[in-house]
């Protein structure tokens, strides 16, 4: 398996089985009911995201009804009600997300820089040491961490998630970078060289301007990961560090009554993450698959 | 004069060496704060959790803090809770890898056909695994399972089925149907991009040379897809295997301990019951069993992963 079978898409093909003779009028009907089954499988999975923004909308006595209400006079009042709640987890939230991205990329961007534009005679150890890290559990880590900032006082700090957010996307960062810049063609670097380019100038006129994309797909994926994560959230915060998962527990128990709330609260903590998904997209596979998939 | 020539040729090696070690050195700085960043943050607490786990050490009595030995590695392996959450992750985390693997591949197959509407299609599809996990969980565990107004039991109705409790009656299909929800959509990303990079002309001659489509999937597209199902199996089982997040808010580990998997029973020791020591036991532990299937899954990952880009960069 090499990585180039894995890269090149050749997207002029027309899929599924193609038809003998016999069958040259089939293709429209079956091609047509797939299609619809497509769709079918596709909002069958959709559906729960719907519904749970479409039960934000609802009065609370609308929401847990039997049967359930498919009509019914929307307001913004569920919405207004947990935006308020939750402003200031969406504060910390936000705050932390993007100070450890930012980390991340500072660090990651010349570590994918020394593993595949200027390599270490190593290289391929130390791109498998971050691999590593990132399938060793949590668990392996969390209790030390938990003694530590609990004796200094750092329980309920921010500084603590940024730390840990970002430890727990760089490797991520690092290997999906360098997938970036082992698109830069060699021989344009070379070029650059020769004309005497120094690093600074290289750096700016021919690797940044190429790399944008790349570094932008990674800020989404770690901003992603970041923004979801529960465990650590949980165990290091309380209120003056609490992220966005962390609103969302104070309605783990509150069945019946407050769906409608519960709803508008959950629509509001995905709808960053939806954004940055659906605009990351086309990078979406290569984030989660570290790059070995483009 | 041959022995003048040889010498400088040997003067011309070593320095030739020496300048390649001083570049090696010069190439490692930018290396170097990211590795030690990563060193310190989860190597270095890993070795204190191999100490704690040799100590008694409970943050409700910490004045009793004593070394220990191997005692708590023989309490957690005495403890038949333990071994319940052992088990647990293995089936909560094989489970939906393999169903949303399943799933995933028809979806992907079904999108890697000329269909109307197929970038909005993939944008609704891959929602369900952007969605906050803690989110989702709630969504689920209200809105669609709920034993008296949930929307399984209301589709269900026609068929029989009456205001079942799913989470309480079936807790390890509920943590299975929500996890297996949230991770099918990331299998259809990865196979679909196998699907996609396809060579196109062999398969016109497989079509040619008069192929069906059974016989074109099974000797060619699935053979082809083979790395990317292996790479979705991997990387599914390492975020998998850390579930916390559905059974902290849909289960709670329960009924009994019928959905505590590792990550949870790890979490009630060290954050309920504060027990340092035997936490610690249990994260080495799994630590190692990690390392045992890693190692496993790497040789998987380093084959999707080959020098070819770096060629004429050492």
């Amino acid at each position: 398996m090499s990585a180039s079978t894995l890269t090149r898409p050749t997207r002029a093909r027309k899929t599924g089985p193609r038809p003998t003779r016999r069958r040259t009028r089939l293709p429209s009907l079956t091609g047509s009911l797939l299609g619809l089954l497509t769709w079918l499988v596709v909002l069958l999975f959709f559906f729960p995201v719907l519904w749970m923004v479409l039960t934000g909308f609802k009065e609370e006595t609308d929401a847990a009804t039997d049967p359930p209400k498919f009509a019914f006079s929307p307001t913004l009042a569920q919405y207004r009600s947990a935006a308020s709640d939750a402003q200031a987890y969406l504060t910390h939230s936000v705050t932390i997300t993007v100070t450890s991205t930012l980390l991340v990329l500072a660090l990651a961007l010349p570590a994918a820089y020394g593993l595949s534009i200027a390599p270490v005679r190593k290289w391929r150890d130390a791109l498998f040491f971050f691999i590593s890290t990132k399938m060793l559990p949590i668990a392996g880590a969390i209790i030390p961490i938990y003694v530590l900032a609990r004796n200094l006082h750092l329980i309920d700090k921010q500084i603590v998630l940024v730390i840990l957010y970002t430890a727990m996307n760089l490797p991520i960062a690092v290997w999906m970078l360098r997938s970036f810049l082992l698109e830069i063609p060699v021989e344009i670097l070379e070029a650059a060289r020769v004309d005497g380019a120094s690093f600074l100038r290289q750096l700016r006129s021919v690797i940044v301007p190429v790399i944008t994309p790349g570094l932008a797909a990674t800020a989404l994926i770690c901003f992603i990961f970041a923004w979801n994560e529960f465990f650590l959230a949980v165990n290091l915060t309380t209120t003056n560090a609490a992220t966005v998962p962390v609103y969302l527990v104070s309605f783990q128990t509150g069945e019946g009554q407050f769906w409608a709330r519960l709803c508008a609260g959950a629509s509001l903590a995905c709808l960053p993450v939806l954004l940055a998904g659906w605009a990351a997209q086309d990078k979406l596979v290569r984030g989660l698959s570290m790059g070995a998939v483009k | 004069m041959t022995a003048i020539a040889s010498s400088t040729a040997g003067a011309a090696a070593v320095s030739a060496r020496a300048r390649d070690r001083r570049r090696n050195r010069l190439h490692r700085i930018p290396l170097l704060p990211a590795l030690l960043f990563v060193v310190v943050v989860t190597q270095v607490p890993f070795l204190l959790t191999v100490y704690y786990s040799l100590e008694s050490y409970n943050l409700y009595h910490p004045d009793t803090r004593h070394f220990a030995g191997l005692q708590n590695y023989r309490a957690i392996f005495e403890d038949s809770i333990f071994r319940t959450a052992l088990v647990n992750t293995v089936i909560l985390t094989a489970a939906p890898v393999l169903l949303s693997l399943t799933i995933g591949l028809f979806i992907a197959l079904l999108l890697d056909r000329k269909v109307f509407g197929r970038g909005l299609l993939r944008t609704l599809i891959i929602s369900p695994f952007l969605v906050m996990p803690a989110a989702a969980a709630l969504v689920w565990k209200f809105t669609m399972l709920d034993t008296q107004f949930g929307l399984i039991n209301f589709i269900l109705q026609p068929f029989g089925v009456d205001h079942t409790d799913w989470i309480n009656s079936y807790p390890k299909t509920t943590i299975t149907a929500v996890l297996t929800w949230q991770w099918t959509p990331f299998m259809v990303l990865i196979l679909l991009a196998g699907l996609q990079s396809q060579p196109a002309e062999v398969l016109e001659a497989a079509k040619v040379d008069g192929a069906n489509g059974w016989q074109i999937f099974r000797s060619m597209t699935l053979p082809h897809l083979r790395p990317y199902m292996e790479l979705g199996i991997v990387l599914g089982a390492i975020y998998l295997v850390q579930a916390f997040d559905a059974i902290f808010m849909i289960t709670s580990g329960g009924p009994g301990q019928q959905t505590t998997n590792i990550p949870y029973y790890l979490y009630e020791t060290a954050f309920r019951a504060f027990d340092i020591g035997r936490a610690s036991a249990m994260g080495v532990v799994v630590v190692v069993a990690t390392i045992i299937i890693a190692t496993l899954a790497l040789r998987t990952i380093s084959g999707l992963f080959s020098d070819e880009g770096m060629k004429g960069r050492l």
